[in-house]
C-alpha cells in the first residue's frame, strides 16, 4: 500500500472538490498551508458545476459551465494538490484517510480534515419508483448536464424545488418532450420566496424565464400535485398524478394518467453526512434545511476537534453560499495552524460573512422549497418499496414499529432496512422519518450510523492476493 | 422516592441473549420481571456479532455448554417463538502452515476430550465438503455440529417473547446506579427515575465492570473490539461455515447471498464510546486471510464494516452465579465466544434462581472477585 504519493504530510485535507471543498482548499493553500484535494469524479465542480467529458468539445457554455470552468482554472494554478478519480472509503480519527484508486490503495493522513462531500437527492418513495426508467431529478441534471443525454423520449418531472424547471428546460433545449411538470409547491408559495428571489435577481429572472418556456411549449404545470404511483405498461410507464394537501399528504380529488418512457422524481436535497456520521460528530435536525446535518460553529467546525464540514453537507445552502463558506473554513484553519495572522483573519473573514449571507438568503429559500413536508411521509403507500436495496416496504417499517421499534438503528436491525449495498444512504432519512412517526421526534428515532466503506469495496482492488506467509497474523485465540 | 417507584421480583440489567433468556424464563417462571438496557435489546455484541455457532472455536471446557446452545438456538422458534437464521452447516477449520496443523492437531483432540464431534480430514475430504476452499490447505478439521444464526434478527425475536411472557421491557433506558436497601434493590436511571426489584441480576458484557463497580465489586473485564465485515449478496460460494487453525477467521454465507467474515481482528473503541472504527489494517489482513481461505472472495465488494464489543474475564471463563455477600445478586457474562451457549447460560441461571438445580454447573464469581466492600 502506498501512503501519501507525495513527501510529508499535508496540513489539511478536504473530501470534495465542489464549491465549498475548492474554496476551501484554494483559501488555506493560498495561506502557506500544504493542502490535499480529493474527489471520486473525474474533475472539479462537484455535482452542481460538473464537467462535461474531455472527449466532449463545443458545447454551450452556460453560466454554470463558466463558473466551473474558473473554479477548475482557479484550482489548477494553485498548490493545492488535487487526487481525483479517488474514491474515499474509510476517514479514521487523527486524521487517516483511506482512498481507492485504479493503482490501489493510497491513504493521507493529516491535522485538519474539511468535509465537503455534498448533498444527495430524497425520494419520497411512491409505489413504482423502482422501476425502469424512473430516476431521479439530480441523475437527470448528471444525464443533461455532463453526458448531454435525455432521460427518455417522452418524460414526466415530478418533485419539488428548483431542479423540476432546470431538468424540464434541460430536456426541452436537449430536444427531448416533457410531458408535465409535477410540482408539490404551490403557485403562490414560489411567489413567497420573491423577497428572497431579490439577492439573486439572475436566477430569479432565469427562473421566471424558463415558466414562460415551459408555457409556450404547452407543457402543463400541475402545481399542488404528486406522483401517486407509476406501472409499467409493455416498455412504457404509466404515472398517476393527483392532488396533494399543503403539508404534502394526498387530497381528494381528480387524478389524471400520463403515459411516457421516463420519469424523473425527487423531492429535494439532503446533506451527505457519510461521514461526519462516521467520525461520530454531533448532528441536528432542521428540516428547513434538508434534514438531519452536523452541527457546526460559525466557521464550520464540528463537535469533533480538527473535523470541518462545509457546504450542502453541513444543510442545504446552495452553490453561491457554499463557495463562500468553503473560503471561511479555509481562512479559519490558516488561522488555526499559524498561517494567518487573528488581524489579516478577522477583515477576510468579516467580508465574506457578509456576502455568504446575502447568498444564503436565495439558498434558504430554494431549501425551504425543496423541505420534506409531515403529510409526505404519513402519505406513503403501504405497499411502496421504501429501501430500495433490500426491498423493505412501507407497510413492514409500520409493522415493526408496531412491534416496538424506536429507532432508525433497531429498525435496521430487524427488517433489513438500509444494510444493503447503498448502505442506507437512499432510504436513510425517509426510513428515520417513518420511525419518528411512533419514536414522537426524528432526534429520537436518530440516523443509522455510519459505517465504512462509504461505497461499496472491491476486494480485489483492496487485496492482491499474497503468500500465506507473508500474512501478519495477530497471537491466537485462547483454547 | 423509591417508594412510588415501579416494584419486581427481579430486575435484569443489560438484555443481551444472555440477560434477556434469563428474563424470558425467570417471567414464564411466575416472576415479575424488569428487563432493563441503556440501549435496546441484543442491539450490542448479540445483535451484531457474526453469528457462528461453531465448537471449533469455543474454549473447550464449554464444549457442553455450546452443544446445548447450538441446539436452542436451533430449536429457536418453538422456545422463542421466532426463526432467528439458525442453520445448521458443516463446520471446517484449516491448516495452512505446519505450525497450525499442530495446533489444529492439539485443539481438536481437547475439544473432543469434552464431546465436541470433532475429527480431522484431509484437504481432498475438506474440498468434497466444501470445493471452493483454498486447495493449498495442508490438513483440516470438520465438526458436524456447526451452524450459523442472523444475530440482528434475535432482537425483535426476544421483544416479541418477553412482552408476551408479561416481562416488563425497559429500552433506552440507561441506569446509573444500584443500592441495596432494605432488602430491595433500587435501581437509579439517568432520567431520576428508579426501579425497584428484590433480586438482581446483572448481564452488562463488557460493561460489567461498571456495572459490578455500582455494589462494590470490583472484577476486571477486558473489552475486545471485534471487527466484522460483510460483502454485497453474491452468488453461492460456500455452504460451510470455515475457520483457521489459529482462530482468526470466520466465514460463511447466508442464505441473503452475502458473506460474513469475522475472526476477532480488533478495532478502535471502548465501553465508553462503544465501537469506535476500524483499523484499516486490520481490515485488510482479515480480508487477506479470507481471501487466502476462500478464493472466490476475491470477486465480491465490501458493503459494511462495523465492530462488536466481546467481554473476556481475568481467566477468560464465564461468571455466571450468585454474588458472594450480597442477598439476590447475580450476574451473567464474559463467555468466550460465547454466542453460541448464550440461551443455554441465560436458562441455566434462570433455573438457579428459580430454585431448581441447574442441569451444568455454574460459574462461580467469586473466583474472580479481588475487594468485596460490605455494602450494608
Amino acid at each position: 500500500m502506498t501512503v501519501s504519493p507525495e513527501s510529508g504530510a499535508p496540513d489539511v485535507l478536504v473530501i470534495g472538490a465542489g464549491p465549498a471543498g475548492v474554496e476551501a482548499a484554494l483559501a488555506a493553500s493560498a495561506a502557506g498551508l500544504r493542502v490535499v484535494l480529493v474527489d471520486e469524479a473525474a474533475a472539479a465542480g462537484g455535482q452542481v458545476y460538473r464537467a462535461a467529458p474531455r472527449s466532449f468539445t463545443g458545447m454551450t457554455a452556460t453560466p454554470e459551465s463558466r463558473l466551473g470552468d474558473d473554479l477548475r482554472r482557479r484550482l489548477a494554478e494553485s498548490a493545492v494538490e488535487t487526487h481525483f478519480g479517488h474514491l474515499v472509503w474509510s476517514v479514521s480519527l487523527g486524521f487517516r484517510v483511506d482512498a481507492l484508486a485504479e493503482g490501489g490503495p493510497v491513504s493521507w493522513s493529516a491535522r485538519r480534515l474539511v468535509v465537503a462531500s455534498g448533498a444527495q437527492e430524497r425520494v419520497v418513495p411512491f409505489p413504482g419508483w423502482t422501476l425502469p426508467g424512473v430516476i431521479g431529478l439530480a441523475g437527470a441534471t448528471i444525464l443533461l448536464k455532463s453526458q448531454h443525454m435525455l432521460p427518455g423520449r417522452r418524460t414526466l418531472v415530478a418533485g419539488q424545488g428548483p431542479l423540476l424547471l432546470a431538468v424540464a428546460i434541460g430536456i426541452l433545449k436537449a430536444g427531448g418532450e416533457v410531458a408535465g411538470v409535477v410540482d408539490l409547491a404551490s403557485r403562490g408559495e414560489w411567489l413567497a420566496t420573491g423577497a428572497a428571489l431579490l439577492s439573486r435577481p439572475d436566477l430569479a429572472a432565469r427562473g421566471a424565464g424558463w415558466v414562460a418556456q415551459l408555457h409556450r411549449r404547452g407543457v402543463p404545470l400541475l402545481y399542488r400535485q404528486a406522483i401517486r404511483r407509476a406501472t409499467a405498461r409493455g416498455d412504457d410507464i404509466e404515472v398517476t398524478v393527483g392532488p396533494v394537501e399543503r403539508t404534502g399528504g394526498p387530497a381528494r380529488g381528480r387524478e389524471r394518467n400520463f403515459t411516457v418512457d421516463a420519469v424523473a422524481a425527487g423531492n429535494g436535497l439532503t446533506a451527505s453526512t457519510d461521514v461526519t456520521r462516521l467520525l461520530r460528530a454531533e448532528h441536528v435536525f432542521n428540516e428547513a434545511r434538508g434534514g438531519w446535518m452536523p452541527q457546526v460553529d460559525a466557521e464550520f467546525r464540528t463537535s469533533v476537534d480538527g473535523l470541518f464540514a462545509v457546504g450542502d453537507g453541513a444543510g442545504i445552502a446552495g452553490a453561491a453560499a457554499a463557495a463562500l463558506h468553503g473560503r471561511l473554513v479555509g481562512l479559519a484553519i490558516a488561522r488555526e495552524l499559524g498561517a494567518l495572522a487573528p488581524a489579516d483573519h478577522a477583515t477576510q473573514s468579516a467580508s465574506l460573512r457578509r456576502s455568504a449571507r446575502r447568498a444564503g438568503q436565495f439558498g434558504a429559500a430554494m431549501a425551504g422549497l425543496m423541505a420534506l413536508r409531515p403529510g409526505q411521509v404519513a402519505g406513503i403507500a403501504p405497499e411502496a418499496v421504501v429501501c430500495r436495496c433490500e426491498d423493505v416496504t412501507r407497510r413492514e417499517i409500520d409493522a415493526a414499529c408496531a412491534e416496538g421499534v424506536r429507532s432508525a438503528n433497531q429498525l435496521k436491525a430487524w427488517t433489513r432496512c438500509g444494510m444493503g449495498p447503498c448502505q442506507g444512504r437512499i432510504c436513510g432519512d425517509i426510513a428515520s422519518a417513518l420511525v419518528a412517526r411512533h419514536a414522537g421526534t426524528e432526534p429520537r428515532a436518530g440516523m443509522f450510523t455510519g459505517r465504512t466503506p462509504f461505497r461499496p469495496l472491491p476486494v480485489a482492488q483492496l487485496i492482491k492476493p499474497v503468500d500465506y506467509a507473508e500474512l501478519e497474523l495477530p497471537p491466537p485465540a485462547p483454547l | 422516592m423509591s417508594s412510588s417507584a415501579p416494584s419486581f421480583d427481579v430486575a435484569v440489567i443489560g438484555a443481551g441473549a444472555m440477560g434477556a433468556t434469563a428474563a424470558l424464563h425467570l417471567a414464564r417462571g411466575g416472576q415479575r420481571v424488569a428487563l432493563i438496557d441503556r440501549g435496546e435489546i441484543c442491539r450490542q455484541a448479540s445483535g451484531v456479532n457474526a453469528g457462528t455457532l461453531t465448537l471449533h472455536m469455543t474454549r473447550a471446557a464449554l464444549i457442553p455448554y455450546a452443544i446445548r446452545g447450538r441446539e436452542l438456538w436451533m430449536d429457536a422458534v418453538n422456545w422463542l417463538g421466532m426463526d432467528v437464521g439458525a442453520r445448521a452447516a458443516p463446520g471446517l477449520s484449516l491448516a495452512f502452515t505446519e505450525a497450525e496443523r499442530e495446533m489444529l492437531e492439539k485443539r481438536a483432540a481437547a475439544r473432543t476430550a469434552m464431546g465436541a464431534p470433532i475429527r480431522l480430514i484431509t484437504p481432498t475430504e475438506a474440498l468434497a465438503i466444501e470445493p471452493g476452499l483454498n486447495p493449498s490447505m495442508i490438513a483440516a478439521a470438520f465438526c458436524e455440529l456447526d451452524g450459523h444464526v442472523t444475530a440482528y434478527l434475535t432482537g425483535r425475536a426476544y421483544r416479541k417473547a418477553l412482552v408476551a411472557a408479561g416481562a416488563g421491557v425497559f429500552e433506552n433506558t440507561p441506569v446509573t446506579g444500584i443500592a441495596p436497601e432494605a432488602g430491595r434493590y433500587v435501581i437509579r436511571h439517568q432520567d431520576g427515575g428508579r426501579t425497584v426489584a428484590r433480586r438482581l441480576v446483572l448481564a452488562g458484557g463488557v460493561w460489567l465492570e461498571t456495572m459490578l463497580g455500582w455494589l462494590g465489586i470490583a472484577v476486571p473485564i477486558k473489552c475486545l473490539v471485534n471487527q466484522l465485515i460483510v460483502t454485497e449478496r453474491m452468488a453461492p460460494v460456500m455452504r460451510s461455515v470455515v475457520s483457521i487453525a489459529n482462530g482468526l477467521l470466520s466465514l460463511k454465507q447466508f442464505e441473503n447471498g452475502t458473506v460474513l467474515i469475522g475472526g476477532g481482528w480488533q478495532g478502535l473503541g471502548d465501553p465508553v464510546r462503544g465501537g469506535v472504527e476500524a483499523i484499516p489494517a486490520n481490515l485488510m489482513g482479515n480480508v487477506q486471510l479470507a481471501r487466502h481461505a476462500l478464493p472466490a472472495l476475491g470477486e465480491s465488494r465490501i458493503v459494511r464494516i462495523w465492530l462488536g464489543l466481546e467481554s473476556e474475564s481475568p481467566d477468560a471463563m464465564p461468571i455466571i452465579g450468585q454474588l458472594p455477600g450480597l442477598d439476590e445478586a447475580y450476574v451473567i457474562g464474559c463467555v468466550h465466544s460465547g454466542y453460541t451457549s448464550a440461551p443455554y447460560m441465560g436458562q441455566l441461571l434462570a433455573e438457579r434462581m428459580l430454585g431448581n438445580e441447574p442441569e451444568m454447573p455454574l460459574f462461580d464469581p467469586a473466583r474472580l472477585i479481588g475487594k468485596l466492600e460490605d455494602t450494608h
